[in-house]
């Protein structure tokens, strides 16, 4: 409104019209409109160009390692001199960190969003809202420090034979990181429900617990559900975190004491070592790379699958 | 229906009349039940809402408690160097700073024309339904896996080397669907009032885009930028694949030289067993840390006049 009082009266001023017509404005209109698009394509080529690369390089990869044994070996031995290619003890350690930092994440992050929609007030909100948004900006390499030399040795006050790197201080560490994403979008969801519906419960003599659980959590569920594949996938690239804290030795186990190596780490390990192009252990972080990028592809498919749904409904 | 409403009504009251004290005490016990759960969700997201905030008191704590001895003009202004009093981090800030200046100047024109793109022009075509999705998808992608590409098709298959220009796409294509998002949200926001009154005083679609639609998102835009400027400050992982964990003591001078940068500078620091040199990556964890931080103060303000502004 501003604005245009603001041109009207610049016009009337020096009388130059805001919009003026020249004859090769039609040529102009066209340009800027492919203009515009062929911006937009970049997108495109660049999943193109990420696809491309991962798959011609695991390509000649798989030249020399058969498929089944990378996907069900359970040794990786990359820069040994009796190399194995098994991905089975990465995607065990991935999994591993992810389960232990979602079980931190989704009950915090929800809860917190719960607290900031339904029950704080608006001073409170004024002070967890930027300790998560600044959670939320802290880098990896931040908490990976802090998995290291913090989590760990308070843990390792409870659980005397804890490794001094092992898989549970990075997925806590990776918990903390996720808390701000999983509750900054629960909260959203959360402020969609409709008020009526909530009235309705208030109306019908429910308690706010009541409201909360039979109606709030109920009617966001496809969303909560959405969002926590986001978190998931947030974890499962997490790389620095489990650089740094989570020990780089592939284990095949489930033992969140011990230390292991994620998909994620096995690339940043040997991005720190040597990897000649061209040489096998090179081919194989792209495998893992293809790998890693087809689990997070379908967690994006299958959430923004769900997503679609709720905003159907909504 | 009056007369069944009557008859369900009078046969409640008969219930209730005859098994009047049970029914009290059960809704006594529901009652009971009601409370016990209200406090107890109340009890837990405290718990919850304390832990974000207690982990960060206690994170900047640790920070600063270990780093504070460390901090020096020496951390500003000398080169990495085995030599942990005279260590710096120099060339690691003179990276961070050409890499993500660089990749913001290649993200933020790409960005924004492609939300304009995308809610301008073909809201709903083919097109644009596929570049939103890729979009999307390119947000999941994991940050290493950029490095990964980065290094094989930029440094290896277009020569460019292990360089700061390489580092720059990878980190420009990381934070290209945060921008390109907000982008989008904002235009979203801009009155469609305000094309059509455009186009009654016989204005171009283009001159629409560019002196409407333009005008009013470059706000949030620079707000946007400001926000992928520090998410790409803290990146650490493709900068690690792309450059290595090399030693540089010298400054970078054109987009083809090697590089590092601050978050893989404390990586370096972090992964060395010796005391000091933790406490010299909680110092350089603090360097980073103030700088973010300026960065998201600088966002805020911005938001906030932007808020204020259309409140008005």
């Amino acid at each position: 409104m501003i604005r245009a009082d603001k041109h009207m009266k610049k016009g009337n001023r020096d009388a130059k019209p805001l919009f003026s017509g020249k004859n090769n404005d039609n040529l102009i209109d066209i340009m800027v409109k492919y203009l515009l698009l062929s911006a937009a394509l970049f997108t495109i080529l660049a999943i193109i160009i990420i696809v491309y690369s991962l798959a011609s390089e695991s390509f000649n990869f798989f030249l020399h390692i058969p498929a089944h044994e990378f996907l069900f070996g359970t040794r990786w031995a990359a820069f040994f001199d009796d190399k194995s290619f098994g991905v089975l003890p990465l995607l065990a350690g991935t999994m591993l960190t992810t389960a232990i930092a979602l079980s931190l994440a989704i009950p915090v992050g929800i809860g917190s969003a719960v607290f900031l929609s339904e029950y704080a007030s608006s001073s409170l909100r004024r002070i967890v809202k930027p300790v998560l948004e600044i959670l939320a900006g802290i880098p990896t390499v931040v908490y990976g420090y802090f998995a290291l030399y913090f989590i760990t040795p308070n843990l390792q006050y409870f659980i005397p034979d804890l490794y001094t790197y092992n898989a549970l201080a990075a997925g806590i560490a990776m918990g903390v990181m996720i808390i701000p994403t999983i509750a900054s979008l629960s909260e959203d969801a959360f402020y969609a429900v409709p008020q009526s519906l909530k009235a309705a419960g208030y109306a019908l003599g429910a308690r706010k617990s009541t409201v909360v659980m039979r109606i709030v959590i109920p009617y966001t569920l496809s969303a909560i559900v959405a969002i926590i594949i986001l978190g998931m996938g947030r974890a499962i690239g997490e790389t620095m975190i489990v650089t740094i804290a989570a020990g780089l030795k592939p284990t095949l186990t489930l033992n969140p004491f011990e230390s292991v190596m994620t998909m994620t780490s096995a690339i940043a390990q040997a991005a720190t070592g040597d990897a000649p192009r061209g040489t096998i252990e090179y081919t194989s972080l792209f495998a893992i790379a293809l790998y890693l990028f087809a689990i997070v592809a379908i967690l994006n498919l299958i959430s923004s699958y769900i997503k679609r749904r709720w905003e159907i409904r909504v | 229906m009056s007369t069944k409403d009557k008859d369900s009504n009078s046969s409640r009251g008969g219930v209730q009349v005859i098994e009047g004290s049970v029914e009290k005490d059960k809704i006594r016990r529901k009652s009971r039940y009601a409370i016990i759960s209200e406090y107890g969700l109340q009890i837990y997201l405290l718990i919850a809402v304390c832990i974000s905030v207690m982990v960060l008191t206690v994170l900047l704590v640790n920070v600063v408690l270990n780093g504070v001895e460390r901090l020096s003009p020496n951390l500003l202004f000398n080169y990495a160097s085995s030599n942990i009093d005279e260590a710096g981090m120099r060339a690691a800030i003179l990276g961070s700073l050409y890499t993500v200046s660089l990749a913001i100047a290649i993200a933020l024109p790409l960005g924004i024309a492609t939300g304009l793109y995308l809610n301008e022009y073909g809201r709903d075509n083919v097109v644009s339904k596929v570049v939103y999705t890729t979009l999307t998808n390119l947000a999941g992608v994991p940050s290493v896996i950029f490095g990964l590409v980065a290094l094989s098709f930029l440094s290896y298959t277009l020569g460019l080397g292990r360089s700061i220009i390489v580092g720059s796409i990878a980190l420009a294509f990381l934070v290209l669907p945060l921008i390109t998002v907000t982008t989008i949200e904002s235009a979203r926001m801009v009155p469609s009032t305000h094309r059509l009154a455009a186009y009654a005083l016989g204005a171009r679609k283009y001159q629409v885009v560019f002196k409407v639609v333009l005008p009013q998102i470059i706000p949030t835009a620079l707000t946007s930028s400001i926000l992928a400027l520090s998410r790409a400050m803290g990146e650490a992982a493709p900068i690690l694949v792309i450059s290595g964990l090399i030693f540089v003591r010298r400054d970078p001078l054109s987009i083809f030289d090697e590089f590092t940068v601050m978050p893989l500078q404390i990586y370096n620091w972090v992964s060395r067993p010796q005391q000091a040199f933790i406490e010299l990556s909680a110092a350089g964890i603090i360097v980073l840390l103030l700088i973010l931080l300026t960065l998201n103060v600088i966002a805020i303000y911005l938001r906030n006049r932007l808020q204020r502004r259309i409140v008005e």
